[in-house]
């Protein structure tokens, strides 16, 4: 088993993989908690939007009339845990008739080059993210 | 179980925690200060005011190791450290500063 | 008789609204609520079948559901009403019957 970029010895690849629209149903937000928990303790940790999980990303939501608080805002604070990586499926962009320009600016600051922006949000195929997969040791499926 | 200010209660949880986000004010984080042995200054402040923008632009409260980082970033490593916020806070950052500032505890702590 | 059908799942999770949708009569009424309203958007691989029904059926979205989901009026198919909680009221008082595909 490789060691994880970024990690030590220890650190182990966690993926958390998301399938569930926000709000209909609790899965999105559980599944944020338990990544902004489970991000101190420093593992190598990515996530993956496929299926109806997408449209967690999608911009502009406005929960004022639901009563229910809208956590969207939160997944631009995964950079500051140092999660940077989130795969969003393109097969499952394009089943919803989504694009890239329908999510969310996510973005973290890169430490090691001048606290440079950059983006978080990586468009995979379906077979890349098989991959992605592939080379987790621990998958968390929400 | 709740604050009192000029009169008025805030509720708050069973940690003191307030409740109702939206009746925060800066006579109520004196009073919890008060409850917490923690005489605000300046710096105590600057602290409180940056969680409260951290939560309004994410809608979470950072974890300590994310704010020290924040805090770092901000006004540079003689402020942004252990030590340094421990002094303010000693019962911890997150925990203490987040109550004072009248937001949830947290997430990740327990 | 007329029956308003509300749907609350995601079409491209369960069948729900592809199973109500054939099972209304002409003069029916579907309302598109929580999860189910991703059904109204054009250009998704459901928005044919939802399209097909409007000759038929009235099909209405709740607002406050799109809202909160960032999804915005241009993004639905056309001949789609958006309603909000008492266009919802309204529409249960409309229609002889209510039957939620759950």
């Amino acid at each position: 088993m490789s060691e994880a970029a970024g990690g030590g010895a220890t650190s182990k690849k966690f993926l958390y993989v998301n399938r569930k629209a926000p709000y209909g149903t609790i899965y999105a937000l559980e599944s944020l908690e338990v990544v902004l928990i489970g991000a101190a303790f420093e593992q190598d940790v990515s996530l993956a939007f496929i299926d109806d999980g997408v449209f967690q990303l999608s911009k502009g939501q406005s929960t004022d009339a639901i009563g229910v608080k809208n956590f969207s805002p939160t997944y631009r604070a995964l950079g500051d845990y140092e999660v940077t990586k989130l795969y969003v499926e393109k097969e499952s962009l394009d089943e919803r008739g989504l694009t890239l320009d329908d999510l969310m600016d996510v973005t973290y600051e890169d430490e090691d080059d001048d606290y440079e922006e950059k983006p978080s949000i990586r468009v995979v195929s379906r077979s890349e993210l098989a991959d992605i997969m592939a080379g987790q040791d621990v998958i968390l499926s929400f | 179980m709740a604050y009192s200010v000029n009169g008025a209660t805030v509720e708050h949880d069973e940690e003191g925690y307030i409740t109702d986000l939206s009746s925060w004010t800066k006579e109520l984080a004196d009073v919890i200060a008060t409850e917490e042995k923690i005489d605000m200054n300046e710096e105590h402040w600057e602290i409180v005011n940056f969680l409260r923008d951290y939560y309004d632009e994410y809608q979470i409260a950072p974890a300590v190791r994310v704010l020290i980082k924040a805090i770092k970033k901000k006004w540079g490593k003689e402020r942004g450290n252990n030590e340094y916020m421990y002094e303010l806070f000693p019962y911890g950052p997150a925990k203490q500063a987040c109550k004072i500032a009248g937001l949830p505890k947290p997430t990740g702590c327990v | 008789m007329s029956i308003l059908h509300t749907v609350n799942k995601s079409p491209f999770e369960k069948n729900a609204l592809s199973s109500c949708l054939g099972h209304t009569k002409s003069g029916d009424g579907v309302l598109l609520i929580e999860d189910a309203v991703y059904g109204a958007l054009k250009g998704t691989k459901s928005s044919d079948q939802v399209e097909a029904a409007k000759s038929t059926v009235g099909l209405y979205v709740l607002g406050p559901d799109l809202a909160a989901r960032g999804l915005a009026a241009d993004r639905l198919l056309d001949g789609v009403t958006v309603v909000d909680y008492g266009g919802f009221v309204d529409l249960v008082a409309k229609y002889d019957t209510t039957q939620a595909w759950l």
